[in-house]
């Protein structure tokens, strides 16, 4: 038994980007002339060890700005990994290290001088189950902001209502900023996660299966929220739930132990991938 | 059902009924001593309330006289104790929790901790007084403090140590993904999300020296005369009511039943709001 995935058919989604977009090309990066598509990111053979277990195998890719990657696989292939090299928030843990490289702007992130806090600070994360801090609505966006900006009152403000607008959460938090961020429900605190993150105008944002923990109404939420933040961000998703990917991404890679299947369009992958491991994932034979 | 199963089951449930009555008999026990030493407590001691109680210093025998000196100078000793403990007890808590949880110091820090946690508290008054006592030349309020401080000390490391733990590590790399420095990660987020188990263990360690004695024996002593200077002997609550309690004199007895009430009743009020804080956030919910 096998069911085909077919996001393209979907009406209410718009995604007029994928049209007319050319397949992108690995080794080179995006077509001359592609602008919008950029390569912001690019990893280059990164390998990742959990002390001595391999847990990434020489990973190439890169991640187009202005576009959303989903990385796509079973539990356990590293996409998470992969996800926490980019920020390198894998480093609080003794014992974990990543070789190889990965280029921000053409700058290797993994670099040792590389300051972790200004490398945070550009590459925003947002994690599978919320994690508001214990504090008002308005000091969890104002936290991130705060850090790196001495801002006015009224120019604080702003930026925190720029912030839950652009999460959508605006019209449900606007009247009680200052109540605990823990008094939101679980797809609220989800927003104000994402909030958060953006609140500190990060060049790529990361998100780790952002809408796992989340019932479908909030998932829809977030998947709407992912695509119009698309405007102005590189994001790289982590997902299990493949019609998100299908749903959300122009981009998708499949891995599987710790190696990258196949990276291609999210309109290539679901229609036609070429690796039979890749159509085995999404038409669910496998997982 | 066969008969031998049915067999089983009954005796089974015997068993069952038999151990639950045991454990009842052993909470009313436990719950009786409890209430008994409440209640001869109130009985004796209530009588000694009264405004003299309060405002007069401890008599010669057959005089009249409070528990004035004695109330203020336990006040004012373990205020200062827990203020000198608890900041070292909340820094090394932090250094366990969040700097070094598994490092060679760590592990040798805590196993310390662990033997000052169960050290006798008569020894830690020993040591206070051949290091401050001996030097000075006489006792003091200052010694009394730093004596209850060392006992303040491995019990706030502990509480603060385990609450940090249990602030869940996602929270953290939240906020490290933010960019933002480890030590406003501690101080703005950790700390916050463990403020009330960490501010319940303060409290509990603020109950346990109210009433010691052993270790202010040697240290602050005792003062029978009104007596705010802390370089001098002090008077303070348990100390006074071990003197008392042991005299032939009726006064002294009754004000040693009524400094015990008065003990009793401060540290049952700590505890139940140690109680209420550390059940708040569940309230707030």
């Amino acid at each position: 038994m096998t069911f085909e995935i077919t996001p393209m058919e979907t009406p209410s989604r718009p995604r007029p980007h994928l049209i007319n977009m050319p397949a992108p090309n690995r080794e080179n990066g995006p077509a001359p002339g592609q602008e919008a598509a950029a390569a912001k990111a690019e990893i280059k053979d990164l390998r990742f060890y959990y002390r001595d277990y391999e847990a990434l195998k020489g990973i190439n890719l890169a991640l187009h700005d202005k576009r959303v990657t989903a990385f796509i696989g079973p539990s356990g292939c590293g996409k998470s990994t992969l996800l926490r090299v980019l920020n390198r928030i894998y480093q609080l843990y003794p014992g974990q290290r990543a070789t190889g490289q990965v280029l921000v702007d053409g700058q290797d992130i993994l670099d040792p001088r590389q300051d972790l806090n200004l490398l945070r600070a550009r590459i925003g994360m947002v994690f599978q189950k919320p994690t508001p801090f214990p504090m008002s609505i308005y000091d969890n966006i104002a936290f991130g902001i705060r850090l790196y900006q001495r801002l006015g009152p009224r120019q604080l403000d702003e930026r925190v209502e720029e912030a839950l607008r652009r999460a959508a959460l605006w019209d449900e938090v606007k009247d009680k900023l200052r109540e605990s961020g823990l008094s939101l429900s679980g797809g609220q605190q989800q927003r104000l996660c994402i909030a958060r993150a953006i609140a500190v105008k990060p060049e790529i944002l990361l998100l780790d299966e952002p809408a796992s923990a989340l019932d479908p109404i909030s998932t829809q939420r977030i998947e709407e929220l992912i695509s119009e933040l698309k405007s102005d961000y590189c994001i790289a998703i982590v997902t299990h739930n493949m019609q998100q990917a299908a749903r959300s991404s122009d981009y998708t890679a499949f891995m599987y132990l710790g190696q990258l299947v196949e990276f291609d369009t999210t309109e290539t992958i679901f229609t036609h991938p070429k690796e039979r491991q890749t159509e085995d994932y999404i038409t669910g034979r496998f997982g | 059902m066969s008969s031998a199963n049915l067999l089983l089951y009954g005796r089974r449930r015997a068993v069952n009924y038999i151990v639950l009555a045991l454990s009842y008999a052993a909470t009313v026990a436990g719950l009786l001593v409890l209430f008994l030493i409440m209640w001869s407590l109130l009985r004796n001691g209530l009588p000694a309330f009264g405004i003299d109680f309060f405002t007069q210093s401890t008599p010669p025998p057959n005089g009249e006289g409070g528990l004035l000196n004695a109330i203020y100078g336990s006040l004012v000793m373990t205020a200062v104790g827990t203020a000198i403990g608890t900041p070292v007890g909340i820094l090394c808590g932090t250094f366990l929790a969040e700097f070094s949880r598994s490092s060679r110091l760590a592990m040798a820090v805590r196993f310390i901790n662990d033997i000052l946690l169960s050290a006798p508290s008569i020894v830690i008054g020993l040591f206070v007084y051949v290091v401050m006592v001996v030097p000075m030349g006489h006792f003091s309020g200052w010694a009394g403090s730093v004596a209850l401080a060392i006992l303040v000390v491995p019990v706030v490391v502990r509480t603060s140590e385990n609450m940090l733990s249990l602030v869940p590590s996602g929270l953290r790399e939240a906020a490290f993904a933010l960019g933002a420095p480890q030590w406003k990660v501690v101080v703005l987020v950790v700390y916050r999300a463990a403020m009330q188990g960490m501010l319940t263990g303060v409290l509990l360690a603020v109950a346990r020296i109210a009433g010691e004695t052993a270790p202010l024996l040697f240290t602050a002593f005792n003062n029978q005369f009104w007596s705010a200077n802390m370089d001098g002997p002090m008077g303070n609550l348990p100390y006074v009511i071990f003197q008392f309690a042991l005299s032939p004199y009726a006064g002294w007895q009754q004000l040693a039943w009524g400094g015990a009430l008065l003990i009793t009743l401060a540290i049952l009020t700590l505890n139940i709001f140690a109680r209420l804080l550390a059940n708040w956030s569940s309230f707030e919910k």
